[in-house]
Protein backbone atom coordinates (compact mmCIF):
# COMPACT_ATOMS: atom_id res chain seq x y z
CA UNK A 1 0.00 0.00 0.00
CA UNK A 2 1.45 3.28 -1.06
CA UNK A 3 1.51 5.71 1.77
CA UNK A 4 1.60 9.50 2.05
CA UNK A 5 2.14 12.41 4.42
CA UNK A 6 0.00 15.36 3.47
CA UNK A 7 -0.78 18.89 5.39
CA UNK A 8 -4.02 19.38 4.81
CA UNK A 9 -6.47 16.58 2.87
CA UNK A 10 -9.60 17.97 1.21
CA UNK A 11 -12.50 15.25 0.37
CA UNK A 12 -14.43 16.56 -2.54
CA UNK A 13 -13.28 19.11 -5.42
CA UNK A 14 -16.66 20.73 -5.86
CA UNK A 15 -16.97 24.07 -5.07
CA UNK A 16 -16.56 23.70 -0.78
CA UNK A 17 -13.52 21.94 -1.39
CA UNK A 18 -12.22 24.50 -4.25
CA UNK A 19 -12.62 27.54 -2.08
CA UNK A 20 -11.19 25.71 0.85
CA UNK A 21 -8.21 24.57 -1.02
CA UNK A 22 -7.49 27.63 -2.71
CA UNK A 23 -7.82 29.37 0.87
CA UNK A 24 -5.43 27.32 2.58
CA UNK A 25 -2.40 27.87 -0.22
CA UNK A 26 -3.16 31.62 0.02
CA UNK A 27 -2.27 31.44 3.50
CA UNK A 28 0.95 29.37 2.78
CA UNK A 29 0.14 26.17 3.38
CA UNK A 30 2.07 24.14 1.01
CA UNK A 31 1.06 20.65 1.48
CA UNK A 32 -2.77 20.82 0.08
CA UNK A 33 -4.28 17.53 -1.68
CA UNK A 34 -7.67 17.45 -2.91
CA UNK A 35 -9.12 13.99 -3.74
CA UNK A 36 -11.82 14.17 -6.00
CA UNK A 37 -14.01 10.83 -7.16
CA UNK A 38 -14.89 12.44 -10.33
CA UNK A 39 -12.87 13.13 -13.77
CA UNK A 40 -13.12 16.24 -13.26
CA UNK A 41 -13.11 19.07 -10.55
CA UNK A 42 -16.50 20.99 -10.30
CA UNK A 43 -18.94 19.00 -8.32
CA UNK A 44 -22.30 19.06 -9.49
CA UNK A 45 -21.47 22.64 -10.31
CA UNK A 46 -20.64 20.74 -13.66
CA UNK A 47 -24.48 19.36 -14.10
CA UNK A 48 -26.11 22.83 -13.84
CA UNK A 49 -26.11 24.56 -16.39
CA UNK A 50 -28.73 27.34 -15.91
CA UNK A 51 -27.62 30.78 -14.49
CA UNK A 52 -28.22 32.31 -11.04
CA UNK A 53 -24.89 31.22 -9.30
CA UNK A 54 -22.56 34.02 -7.94
CA UNK A 55 -25.02 36.48 -6.92
CA UNK A 56 -23.23 37.38 -4.11
CA UNK A 57 -19.47 36.23 -4.64
CA UNK A 58 -19.07 37.70 -8.51
CA UNK A 59 -21.76 39.77 -8.04
CA UNK A 60 -23.08 38.27 -11.69
CA UNK A 61 -25.04 35.82 -12.63
CA UNK A 62 -22.71 32.72 -13.50
CA UNK A 63 -24.05 29.29 -15.26
CA UNK A 64 -22.74 26.45 -12.74
CA UNK A 65 -20.14 25.67 -14.99
CA UNK A 66 -18.88 29.15 -15.09
CA UNK A 67 -18.41 29.48 -11.57
CA UNK A 68 -16.67 26.13 -11.14
CA UNK A 69 -14.37 27.61 -14.01
CA UNK A 70 -13.27 30.93 -12.16
CA UNK A 71 -12.06 28.20 -9.16
CA UNK A 72 -10.58 25.51 -11.02
CA UNK A 73 -8.38 27.98 -12.89
CA UNK A 74 -7.10 29.42 -9.26
CA UNK A 75 -6.71 25.72 -8.53
CA UNK A 76 -4.81 24.70 -11.16
CA UNK A 77 -2.65 28.32 -11.47
CA UNK A 78 -1.88 28.10 -7.51
CA UNK A 79 -0.89 24.40 -8.64
CA UNK A 80 -2.85 22.74 -6.22
CA UNK A 81 -2.09 18.86 -5.64
CA UNK A 82 -5.59 17.19 -7.22
CA UNK A 83 -5.95 13.37 -7.34
CA UNK A 84 -8.77 12.37 -9.60
CA UNK A 85 -10.63 9.50 -10.15
CA UNK A 86 -10.34 8.40 -6.56
CA UNK A 87 -12.80 7.68 -3.68
CA UNK A 88 -11.98 8.17 -0.53
CA UNK A 89 -13.33 4.78 1.42
CA UNK A 90 -12.72 5.80 5.15
CA UNK A 91 -11.16 8.30 7.30
CA UNK A 92 -10.05 7.44 10.94
CA UNK A 93 -10.26 10.01 13.75
CA UNK A 94 -6.28 9.92 13.71
CA UNK A 95 -6.52 11.68 10.88
CA UNK A 96 -5.78 8.99 8.08
CA UNK A 97 -7.44 8.74 4.70
CA UNK A 98 -7.57 5.31 2.93
CA UNK A 99 -8.76 6.48 -0.66
CA UNK A 100 -8.52 3.82 -3.68
CA UNK A 101 -7.72 4.66 -7.30
CA UNK A 102 -6.73 2.79 -10.77
CA UNK A 103 -2.91 3.95 -10.73
CA UNK A 104 -2.09 3.92 -7.06
CA UNK A 105 -4.51 1.68 -6.25
CA UNK A 106 -4.89 1.75 -2.33
CA UNK A 107 -3.68 4.55 -0.64
CA UNK A 108 -3.07 5.73 3.05
CA UNK A 109 -2.54 9.42 3.22
CA UNK A 110 -1.87 10.74 7.12
CA UNK A 111 -3.27 14.30 7.29
CA UNK A 112 -2.50 17.10 9.87
CA UNK A 113 -5.97 17.98 9.18
CA UNK A 114 -9.14 17.02 6.65
CA UNK A 115 -11.76 18.51 5.32
CA UNK A 116 -14.54 17.17 4.36
CA UNK A 117 -16.56 18.73 1.47
CA UNK A 118 -18.47 15.43 -0.21
CA UNK A 119 -21.46 17.82 -1.10
CA UNK A 120 -25.07 16.10 -1.02
CA UNK A 121 -26.93 13.47 -2.77
CA UNK A 122 -30.72 13.32 -3.60
CA UNK A 123 -33.52 11.44 -1.51
CA UNK A 124 -34.74 8.46 -3.97
CA UNK A 125 -37.68 6.32 -4.03
CA UNK A 126 -37.01 4.25 -0.91
CA UNK A 127 -37.40 7.91 0.82
CA UNK A 128 -40.37 8.61 -0.18
CA UNK A 129 -43.02 5.73 -0.48
CA UNK A 130 -45.03 5.12 -3.68
CA UNK A 131 -46.95 2.44 -4.21
CA UNK A 132 -46.20 0.18 -7.44
CA UNK A 133 -44.22 -2.17 -9.24
CA UNK A 134 -40.22 -0.91 -9.91
CA UNK A 135 -40.45 -0.11 -13.77
CA UNK A 136 -37.42 2.19 -15.84
CA UNK A 137 -37.97 5.69 -15.63
CA UNK A 138 -38.36 6.82 -12.28
CA UNK A 139 -35.32 8.87 -12.48
CA UNK A 140 -33.92 11.60 -9.27
CA UNK A 141 -34.02 15.26 -10.86
CA UNK A 142 -30.23 15.44 -10.55
CA UNK A 143 -30.21 12.09 -12.48
CA UNK A 144 -31.86 13.22 -15.29
CA UNK A 145 -29.93 16.68 -15.36
CA UNK A 146 -26.78 14.58 -16.06
CA UNK A 147 -28.26 12.57 -18.19
CA UNK A 148 -29.42 15.53 -20.78
CA UNK A 149 -26.46 18.27 -19.53
CA UNK A 150 -23.44 16.07 -19.93
CA UNK A 151 -23.58 12.80 -21.41
CA UNK A 152 -26.32 14.12 -23.97
CA UNK A 153 -29.10 11.92 -23.85
CA UNK A 154 -32.84 12.30 -23.19
CA UNK A 155 -34.53 9.57 -21.40
CA UNK A 156 -37.91 9.66 -21.97
CA UNK A 157 -40.80 11.78 -24.01
CA UNK A 158 -43.37 12.42 -21.28
CA UNK A 159 -42.33 13.34 -17.76
CA UNK A 160 -44.51 13.54 -14.08
CA UNK A 161 -42.68 15.61 -11.95
CA UNK A 162 -42.92 15.08 -8.03
CA UNK A 163 -42.00 17.40 -5.47
CA UNK A 164 -41.28 20.74 -6.04
CA UNK A 165 -37.74 21.18 -5.36
CA UNK A 166 -35.73 23.50 -6.94
CA UNK A 167 -33.82 20.90 -8.86
CA UNK A 168 -36.80 19.41 -10.29
CA UNK A 169 -38.53 22.61 -11.18
CA UNK A 170 -35.09 23.75 -13.17
CA UNK A 171 -35.58 20.15 -14.95
CA UNK A 172 -38.99 21.25 -15.64
CA UNK A 173 -37.53 24.06 -18.17
CA UNK A 174 -34.81 22.08 -19.18
CA UNK A 175 -36.52 18.79 -20.25
CA UNK A 176 -39.49 21.30 -21.83
CA UNK A 177 -36.54 23.02 -23.97
CA UNK A 178 -35.45 19.37 -24.92
CA UNK A 179 -38.74 18.37 -26.29
CA UNK A 180 -39.58 16.34 -23.52
CA UNK A 181 -43.87 17.08 -22.72
CA UNK A 182 -43.92 17.87 -18.95
CA UNK A 183 -47.26 17.17 -17.40
CA UNK A 184 -47.22 18.66 -14.71
CA UNK A 185 -45.27 19.17 -10.77
CA UNK A 186 -47.14 17.05 -7.94
CA UNK A 187 -46.61 18.52 -4.38
CA UNK A 188 -47.63 16.86 -1.78
CA UNK A 189 -47.26 19.89 0.92
CA UNK A 190 -49.34 22.75 0.57
CA UNK A 191 -46.84 25.25 -0.22
CA UNK A 192 -44.18 25.17 -2.89
CA UNK A 193 -40.70 23.70 -1.50
CA UNK A 194 -38.48 25.55 -4.18
CA UNK A 195 -37.93 29.48 -4.88
CA UNK A 196 -40.43 31.46 -6.00
CA UNK A 197 -38.79 32.68 -8.71
CA UNK A 198 -37.90 29.42 -10.35
CA UNK A 199 -42.09 28.67 -10.14
CA UNK A 200 -42.48 31.96 -12.30
CA UNK A 201 -39.56 31.16 -14.94
CA UNK A 202 -39.53 27.52 -15.11
CA UNK A 203 -42.95 26.30 -14.84
CA UNK A 204 -45.11 29.89 -15.26
CA UNK A 205 -42.88 30.50 -18.49
CA UNK A 206 -44.22 27.40 -19.98
CA UNK A 207 -46.83 26.77 -18.85
CA UNK A 208 -46.50 23.91 -16.90
CA UNK A 209 -49.07 23.53 -13.69
CA UNK A 210 -47.98 22.57 -10.07
CA UNK A 211 -50.73 21.29 -8.69
CA UNK A 212 -49.99 21.39 -4.70
CA UNK A 213 -51.59 18.92 -1.77
CA UNK A 214 -51.34 16.75 -4.71
CA UNK A 215 -49.19 13.18 -4.81
CA UNK A 216 -48.28 10.20 -6.91
CA UNK A 217 -50.39 7.50 -5.22
CA UNK A 218 -49.17 4.68 -7.89
CA UNK A 219 -46.70 4.33 -10.71
CA UNK A 220 -48.04 1.86 -13.84
CA UNK A 221 -45.95 -0.56 -15.54
CA UNK A 222 -43.71 -3.43 -15.58
CA UNK A 223 -40.51 -2.84 -17.78
CA UNK A 224 -40.75 0.34 -18.32
CA UNK A 225 -43.53 3.46 -16.34
CA UNK A 226 -46.55 3.59 -18.44
CA UNK A 227 -48.43 6.04 -16.25
CA UNK A 228 -48.97 7.40 -13.00
CA UNK A 229 -51.73 7.52 -10.62
CA UNK A 230 -51.81 10.97 -8.77
CA UNK A 231 -54.57 12.05 -5.46
CA UNK A 232 -55.27 15.44 -3.64
CA UNK A 233 -54.61 14.78 -0.28
CA UNK A 234 -56.03 15.96 3.32
CA UNK A 235 -54.46 18.29 5.83
CA UNK A 236 -52.94 14.65 7.19
CA UNK A 237 -51.54 13.92 3.70
CA UNK A 238 -53.73 10.67 3.63
CA UNK A 239 -55.19 10.59 -0.32
CA UNK A 240 -58.82 12.34 -0.60
CA UNK A 241 -60.94 9.05 -2.22
CA UNK A 242 -62.18 10.23 -5.77
CA UNK A 243 -60.04 12.84 -6.45
CA UNK A 244 -57.54 10.24 -8.30
CA UNK A 245 -56.09 10.17 -11.69
CA UNK A 246 -54.33 8.76 -14.44
CA UNK A 247 -51.90 9.74 -16.09
CA UNK A 248 -50.41 8.53 -19.42
CA UNK A 249 -45.91 9.26 -18.90
CA UNK A 250 -43.04 7.44 -19.69
CA UNK A 251 -40.81 8.94 -17.18
CA UNK A 252 -41.55 10.29 -12.98
CA UNK A 253 -38.87 12.82 -12.34
CA UNK A 254 -38.20 12.93 -8.44
CA UNK A 255 -37.14 16.05 -6.83
CA UNK A 256 -38.13 15.31 -3.09
CA UNK A 257 -34.99 16.94 -1.71
CA UNK A 258 -30.90 16.51 -0.64
CA UNK A 259 -29.63 15.31 2.29
CA UNK A 260 -26.18 15.70 2.84
CA UNK A 261 -23.66 12.75 2.05
CA UNK A 262 -22.25 11.62 5.33
CA UNK A 263 -21.37 8.16 4.73
CA UNK A 264 -17.60 8.64 5.53
CA UNK A 265 -18.65 10.51 8.71
CA UNK A 266 -20.51 8.44 10.11
CA UNK A 267 -17.85 5.67 10.08
CA UNK A 268 -15.67 7.62 11.68
CA UNK A 269 -18.17 8.86 14.56
CA UNK A 270 -18.55 12.22 14.08
CA UNK A 271 -21.52 13.79 15.59
CA UNK A 272 -24.60 14.28 13.48
CA UNK A 273 -27.39 16.95 13.69
CA UNK A 274 -30.97 15.30 13.68
CA UNK A 275 -31.68 18.31 11.98
CA UNK A 276 -29.28 19.46 9.24
CA UNK A 277 -28.32 15.70 8.88
CA UNK A 278 -24.73 16.58 8.56
CA UNK A 279 -21.47 16.83 11.02
CA UNK A 280 -22.00 19.32 14.51
CA UNK A 281 -19.88 21.97 13.29
CA UNK A 282 -17.98 24.69 15.78
CA UNK A 283 -17.27 28.39 14.64
CA UNK A 284 -14.11 27.54 12.56
CA UNK A 285 -16.47 24.99 10.49
CA UNK A 286 -14.87 21.89 12.77
CA UNK A 287 -16.27 18.79 13.40
CA UNK A 288 -16.49 16.71 16.78
CA UNK A 289 -13.48 15.09 15.71
CA UNK A 290 -10.61 17.97 16.40
CA UNK A 291 -8.83 18.37 13.30
CA UNK A 292 -11.02 17.30 11.09
CA UNK A 293 -13.89 20.49 9.40
CA UNK A 294 -16.32 20.09 7.28
CA UNK A 295 -17.64 22.55 4.38
CA UNK A 296 -20.05 23.07 2.01
CA UNK A 297 -23.33 20.74 1.41
CA UNK A 298 -21.97 18.05 3.70
CA UNK A 299 -22.73 20.36 6.88
CA UNK A 300 -26.09 21.06 5.71
CA UNK A 301 -28.33 21.92 1.80
CA UNK A 302 -26.81 25.40 1.43
CA UNK A 303 -29.26 26.93 -1.66
CA UNK A 304 -26.89 29.41 -2.10
CA UNK A 305 -23.39 28.06 -3.97
CA UNK A 306 -21.78 31.32 -2.79
CA UNK A 307 -22.93 30.26 1.09
CA UNK A 308 -20.68 27.19 0.37
CA UNK A 309 -17.89 28.56 -1.11
CA UNK A 310 -18.12 30.84 2.34
CA UNK A 311 -18.17 27.84 4.31
CA UNK A 312 -15.26 26.09 2.60
CA UNK A 313 -12.67 29.52 3.33
CA UNK A 314 -13.82 28.85 6.79
CA UNK A 315 -12.85 26.05 7.19
CA UNK A 316 -9.49 26.39 5.47
CA UNK A 317 -8.53 29.31 7.96
CA UNK A 318 -10.06 26.91 11.35
CA UNK A 319 -7.98 24.16 9.59
CA UNK A 320 -4.54 26.70 9.36
CA UNK A 321 -5.07 27.37 12.95
CA UNK A 322 -5.45 23.66 14.04
CA UNK A 323 -2.21 22.80 12.49
CA UNK A 324 -0.41 25.82 13.72
CA UNK A 325 -1.52 25.07 16.84
CA UNK A 326 -3.42 28.72 17.60
CA UNK A 327 -6.79 26.79 18.13
CA UNK A 328 -8.20 26.38 21.41
CA UNK A 329 -9.24 23.20 21.89
CA UNK A 330 -10.02 22.81 25.77
CA UNK A 331 -12.51 25.44 26.46
CA UNK A 332 -16.25 24.36 27.14
CA UNK A 333 -18.38 25.16 23.77
CA UNK A 334 -21.28 27.69 24.07
CA UNK A 335 -24.27 26.00 22.50
CA UNK A 336 -25.97 27.56 19.51
CA UNK A 337 -29.53 26.77 19.82
CA UNK A 338 -32.55 27.06 17.13
CA UNK A 339 -35.63 29.05 19.37
CA UNK A 340 -38.93 30.50 17.71
CA UNK A 341 -39.41 29.77 14.38
CA UNK A 342 -35.57 28.61 13.04
CA UNK A 343 -35.33 25.40 12.50
CA UNK A 344 -31.69 24.75 10.67
CA UNK A 345 -28.81 26.84 12.38
CA UNK A 346 -25.46 26.80 11.53
CA UNK A 347 -22.69 26.49 13.82
CA UNK A 348 -24.10 24.71 16.80
CA UNK A 349 -21.37 25.63 18.73
CA UNK A 350 -18.78 28.17 19.36
CA UNK A 351 -15.67 28.66 21.23
CA UNK A 352 -15.74 32.66 22.56
CA UNK A 353 -11.67 31.76 22.90
CA UNK A 354 -11.65 31.46 18.98
CA UNK A 355 -13.98 34.04 17.48
CA UNK A 356 -12.25 36.92 15.70
CA UNK A 357 -13.81 39.46 14.88
CA UNK A 358 -16.80 38.31 13.28
CA UNK A 359 -18.70 35.54 13.23
CA UNK A 360 -21.12 33.61 10.38
CA UNK A 361 -24.48 31.91 11.08
CA UNK A 362 -26.34 30.43 8.92
CA UNK A 363 -30.27 29.48 9.72
CA UNK A 364 -33.37 28.52 8.08
CA UNK A 365 -36.62 29.54 9.13
CA UNK A 366 -39.93 26.97 9.82
CA UNK A 367 -42.58 29.46 8.68
CA UNK A 368 -43.18 31.79 6.05
CA UNK A 369 -43.68 35.59 7.56
CA UNK A 370 -43.23 38.99 6.98
CA UNK A 371 -41.51 41.56 8.28
CA UNK A 372 -39.53 39.33 11.20
CA UNK A 373 -36.58 40.04 13.50
CA UNK A 374 -33.82 37.92 13.99
CA UNK A 375 -33.27 37.96 17.84
CA UNK A 376 -30.31 36.23 20.06
CA UNK A 377 -30.92 35.58 23.51
CA UNK A 378 -28.52 34.39 26.49
CA UNK A 379 -28.49 34.94 29.76
CA UNK A 380 -31.16 37.64 30.54
CA UNK A 381 -30.36 39.54 27.57
CA UNK A 382 -32.07 39.56 24.19
CA UNK A 383 -30.15 41.39 21.12
CA UNK A 384 -32.00 41.94 17.81
CA UNK A 385 -29.37 40.88 15.01
CA UNK A 386 -31.06 41.27 12.01
CA UNK A 387 -34.27 42.67 10.01
CA UNK A 388 -35.89 41.22 7.17
CA UNK A 389 -39.08 42.10 5.00
CA UNK A 390 -39.68 38.66 4.24
CA UNK A 391 -38.79 35.04 5.42
CA UNK A 392 -39.27 31.59 3.95
CA UNK A 393 -38.37 28.21 4.57
CA UNK A 394 -36.76 27.57 1.36
CA UNK A 395 -34.34 30.68 1.54
CA UNK A 396 -31.36 30.42 3.93
CA UNK A 397 -30.53 33.22 6.19
CA UNK A 398 -26.93 34.16 6.36
CA UNK A 399 -25.86 36.95 9.06
CA UNK A 400 -22.66 37.97 10.50
CA UNK A 401 -22.01 39.13 14.08
CA UNK A 402 -19.22 42.29 14.35
CA UNK A 403 -17.23 42.44 17.21
CA UNK A 404 -19.28 44.45 19.14
CA UNK A 405 -22.20 42.15 19.53
CA UNK A 406 -19.97 39.38 19.77
CA UNK A 407 -18.09 40.51 23.04
CA UNK A 408 -21.18 40.83 24.64
CA UNK A 409 -21.64 37.35 24.84
CA UNK A 410 -21.05 35.48 28.36
CA UNK A 411 -20.15 32.06 29.00
CA UNK A 412 -24.19 31.31 28.92
CA UNK A 413 -25.91 29.09 25.67
CA UNK A 414 -27.49 31.39 22.90
CA UNK A 415 -30.40 31.07 20.83
CA UNK A 416 -31.66 32.43 17.53
CA UNK A 417 -35.77 33.31 17.73
CA UNK A 418 -37.05 34.83 13.98
CA UNK A 419 -39.94 36.99 15.67
CA UNK A 420 -42.60 39.53 14.63
CA UNK A 421 -41.40 43.00 14.17
CA UNK A 422 -43.64 44.81 17.05
CA UNK B 1 -54.20 53.73 -15.50
CA UNK B 2 -52.82 49.79 -15.85
CA UNK B 3 -51.15 48.13 -12.84
CA UNK B 4 -49.66 44.39 -13.09
CA UNK B 5 -47.95 41.94 -11.11
CA UNK B 6 -44.58 40.51 -11.77
CA UNK B 7 -42.08 38.25 -9.71
CA UNK B 8 -38.79 39.19 -9.64
CA UNK B 9 -36.42 36.33 -11.07
CA UNK B 10 -33.19 37.73 -10.45
CA UNK B 11 -32.22 36.84 -7.17
CA UNK B 12 -33.55 34.03 -4.72
CA UNK B 13 -35.66 36.95 -2.74
CA UNK B 14 -38.07 36.98 -5.59
CA UNK B 15 -39.98 39.97 -4.33
CA UNK B 16 -43.35 39.82 -6.01
CA UNK B 17 -44.22 43.76 -6.63
CA UNK B 18 -46.25 45.76 -9.02
CA UNK B 19 -45.93 47.72 -12.05
CA UNK B 20 -48.23 50.67 -12.64
CA UNK B 21 -48.19 52.25 -16.21
CA UNK B 22 -49.58 55.74 -16.13
CA UNK B 23 -51.48 56.83 -18.80
CA UNK B 24 -48.51 59.41 -19.69
CA UNK B 25 -46.68 55.83 -20.01
CA UNK B 26 -44.56 56.89 -16.81
CA UNK B 27 -43.69 54.09 -14.80
CA UNK B 28 -44.45 53.70 -10.50
CA UNK B 29 -43.36 50.19 -9.15
CA UNK B 30 -43.82 48.54 -5.41
CA UNK B 31 -42.90 45.91 -3.92
CA UNK B 32 -39.52 45.62 -5.27
CA UNK B 33 -36.21 45.53 -2.62
CA UNK B 34 -34.16 46.89 -4.99
CA UNK B 35 -33.53 48.76 -8.99
CA UNK B 36 -32.81 45.50 -10.66
CA UNK B 37 -36.61 44.49 -9.62
CA UNK B 38 -38.03 47.65 -11.02
CA UNK B 39 -36.31 47.27 -14.31
CA UNK B 40 -37.16 43.70 -14.31
CA UNK B 41 -40.61 44.65 -14.38
CA UNK B 42 -40.24 47.73 -17.04
CA UNK B 43 -38.75 44.51 -19.15
CA UNK B 44 -41.67 42.05 -18.60
CA UNK B 45 -43.86 44.97 -19.70
CA UNK B 46 -42.13 46.30 -22.47
CA UNK B 47 -40.54 43.07 -23.92
CA UNK B 48 -40.05 40.24 -21.75
CA UNK B 49 -36.06 38.72 -22.11
CA UNK B 50 -34.04 35.93 -20.71
CA UNK B 51 -30.99 34.19 -20.48
CA UNK B 52 -30.75 31.01 -22.58
CA UNK B 53 -28.86 28.49 -21.04
CA UNK B 54 -28.42 25.13 -23.07
CA UNK B 55 -25.59 22.77 -24.48
CA UNK B 56 -23.97 22.18 -27.55
CA UNK B 57 -22.89 18.55 -29.48
CA UNK B 58 -19.05 17.98 -28.97
CA UNK B 59 -17.88 15.94 -31.39
CA UNK B 60 -14.42 15.28 -29.75
CA UNK B 61 -14.72 16.53 -26.39
CA UNK B 62 -14.41 15.06 -22.72
CA UNK B 63 -18.11 14.93 -22.69
CA UNK B 64 -20.60 14.79 -25.74
CA UNK B 65 -22.00 18.21 -24.88
CA UNK B 66 -20.88 21.47 -24.01
CA UNK B 67 -22.90 23.80 -21.97
CA UNK B 68 -23.57 27.53 -23.20
CA UNK B 69 -24.97 30.86 -22.04
CA UNK B 70 -25.91 33.93 -23.85
CA UNK B 71 -23.41 36.97 -23.04
CA UNK B 72 -26.90 38.69 -22.58
CA UNK B 73 -30.86 38.49 -22.69
CA UNK B 74 -32.56 37.17 -25.80
CA UNK B 75 -35.90 38.26 -26.45
CA UNK B 76 -38.22 35.64 -24.84
CA UNK B 77 -40.08 35.22 -28.26
CA UNK B 78 -36.76 34.24 -29.83
CA UNK B 79 -35.58 31.84 -27.39
CA UNK B 80 -36.76 28.60 -29.34
CA UNK B 81 -35.36 29.96 -32.48
CA UNK B 82 -31.95 30.38 -31.11
CA UNK B 83 -32.43 27.12 -29.09
CA UNK B 84 -32.90 25.46 -32.86
CA UNK B 85 -30.36 26.83 -34.19
CA UNK B 86 -28.12 25.92 -30.92
CA UNK B 87 -29.17 22.29 -32.00
CA UNK B 88 -27.82 22.15 -35.37
CA UNK B 89 -24.57 23.04 -34.08
CA UNK B 90 -21.61 20.61 -33.49
CA UNK B 91 -18.14 22.04 -31.88
CA UNK B 92 -14.72 20.81 -32.26
CA UNK B 93 -12.27 20.34 -28.96
CA UNK B 94 -10.24 22.40 -27.14
CA UNK B 95 -12.32 25.11 -26.20
CA UNK B 96 -11.95 27.81 -23.53
CA UNK B 97 -14.71 29.13 -21.34
CA UNK B 98 -15.86 32.56 -22.81
CA UNK B 99 -14.87 31.51 -26.27
CA UNK B 100 -17.82 33.02 -28.86
CA UNK B 101 -19.58 30.28 -30.26
CA UNK B 102 -21.63 32.02 -31.80
CA UNK B 103 -21.88 35.68 -32.35
CA UNK B 104 -25.01 37.59 -32.69
CA UNK B 105 -27.44 34.81 -32.99
CA UNK B 106 -30.01 35.17 -35.41
CA UNK B 107 -29.44 39.09 -35.64
CA UNK B 108 -30.12 39.58 -31.41
CA UNK B 109 -27.72 41.20 -30.89
CA UNK B 110 -26.15 38.71 -28.47
CA UNK B 111 -23.44 36.19 -28.42
CA UNK B 112 -23.35 32.52 -27.40
CA UNK B 113 -20.11 32.04 -25.41
CA UNK B 114 -19.02 28.47 -23.91
CA UNK B 115 -19.81 28.36 -20.29
CA UNK B 116 -16.66 26.00 -19.44
CA UNK B 117 -13.45 25.26 -20.91
CA UNK B 118 -13.92 21.62 -22.96
CA UNK B 119 -10.50 19.22 -23.40
CA UNK B 120 -9.87 16.68 -26.14
CA UNK B 121 -11.17 13.44 -25.32
CA UNK B 122 -7.89 11.43 -24.96
C1 LIG C 1 -28.47 17.08 -8.42
C2 LIG C 1 -28.16 18.37 -7.73
C3 LIG C 1 -28.46 19.58 -8.37
C4 LIG C 1 -28.21 20.80 -7.76
N1 LIG C 1 -28.57 21.96 -8.38
C5 LIG C 1 -28.31 23.14 -7.77
C6 LIG C 1 -28.64 24.37 -8.39
O1 LIG C 1 -29.21 24.37 -9.48
N2 LIG C 1 -28.34 25.54 -7.79
C7 LIG C 1 -27.72 25.57 -6.55
O2 LIG C 1 -27.41 26.65 -6.04
N3 LIG C 1 -27.42 24.42 -5.94
C8 LIG C 1 -27.71 23.22 -6.51
N4 LIG C 1 -27.43 22.06 -5.86
C9 LIG C 1 -26.82 22.17 -4.56
C10 LIG C 1 -25.32 22.08 -4.83
O3 LIG C 1 -24.93 20.85 -4.34
C11 LIG C 1 -24.54 23.22 -4.22
O4 LIG C 1 -24.94 24.47 -4.72
C12 LIG C 1 -23.03 23.08 -4.41
O5 LIG C 1 -22.68 22.56 -5.65
C13 LIG C 1 -22.50 22.25 -3.31
O6 LIG C 1 -21.10 22.25 -3.32
P1 LIG C 1 -20.27 21.22 -2.50
O7 LIG C 1 -18.85 21.49 -2.83
O8 LIG C 1 -20.68 21.23 -1.10
O9 LIG C 1 -20.73 19.78 -3.07
P2 LIG C 1 -20.63 19.11 -4.55
O10 LIG C 1 -20.67 20.10 -5.62
O11 LIG C 1 -21.65 18.04 -4.54
O12 LIG C 1 -19.20 18.46 -4.52
C14 LIG C 1 -18.87 17.34 -3.73
C15 LIG C 1 -17.79 16.56 -4.44
O13 LIG C 1 -17.30 15.55 -3.57
C16 LIG C 1 -17.06 14.39 -4.31
N5 LIG C 1 -17.10 13.25 -3.39
C17 LIG C 1 -18.14 12.83 -2.62
N6 LIG C 1 -17.79 11.74 -1.90
C18 LIG C 1 -16.51 11.47 -2.22
C19 LIG C 1 -15.59 10.44 -1.81
N7 LIG C 1 -15.94 9.52 -0.92
N8 LIG C 1 -14.35 10.46 -2.34
C20 LIG C 1 -13.97 11.40 -3.25
N9 LIG C 1 -14.80 12.38 -3.66
C21 LIG C 1 -16.05 12.41 -3.16
C22 LIG C 1 -18.15 14.38 -5.33
O14 LIG C 1 -17.81 13.61 -6.46
C23 LIG C 1 -18.28 15.85 -5.68
O15 LIG C 1 -17.50 16.24 -6.77
C24 LIG C 1 -27.66 20.83 -6.46
C25 LIG C 1 -27.36 19.62 -5.82
C26 LIG C 1 -27.61 18.40 -6.42
C27 LIG C 1 -27.30 17.12 -5.70
S1 LIG D 1 -36.09 43.14 -6.68
FE1 LIG D 1 -33.94 42.94 -6.16
S2 LIG D 1 -34.01 41.85 -4.19
FE2 LIG D 1 -36.04 41.58 -5.09
S3 LIG D 1 -35.90 39.63 -6.24
FE3 LIG D 1 -35.40 41.27 -7.67
S4 LIG D 1 -33.16 41.40 -7.62
FE4 LIG D 1 -33.79 40.28 -5.79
Amino acid sequence: MKKLNIDLIIIGGGPAGMAAATQANDNGLEKVLIIERDCELGGILQQCIHDGFGLISFKERLTGGQYAQRYINQVEAKGIQVKLNTMVLEITSDKKVYAVNEEDGLLEISAKAIILAMGCRERTRAQVFINGARPAGVFTAGAVQRYINMEGFLPGKKAVILGSGDIGLIMARRMTLEGIKVEGVYEIMKTEGGLTRNIEQCLNDYGIVLNLSTTITKIHGNKRVEGVTVSQVDASMKPIEGTDRYIECDMVVLSVGLIPENELSKNVGIELDSLTKGPIVDENMMTSIPGVFAAGNVVAVFDLVDYVSQTGVIAAKGAMKYINGTLDLTNTYISVNSGENVSVLIPQKIRKSNLDNKQDFFLRVREENEKMKLETEWSDKLVQAGKFSMVKPPEMIHITLGEKELAQFTDEDICFHMRKES
Amino acid sequence: MEKISYTCIVCPKSCKGELIVKDNNEFETSGYICKRGIEYAINEYRSPKRMLTTTVKMLNGTFSNLPVVSDNEVDKDKLFACLNYLYSTKLEAPIKEGDIIVANILNTGVNIIAARDMKIKS
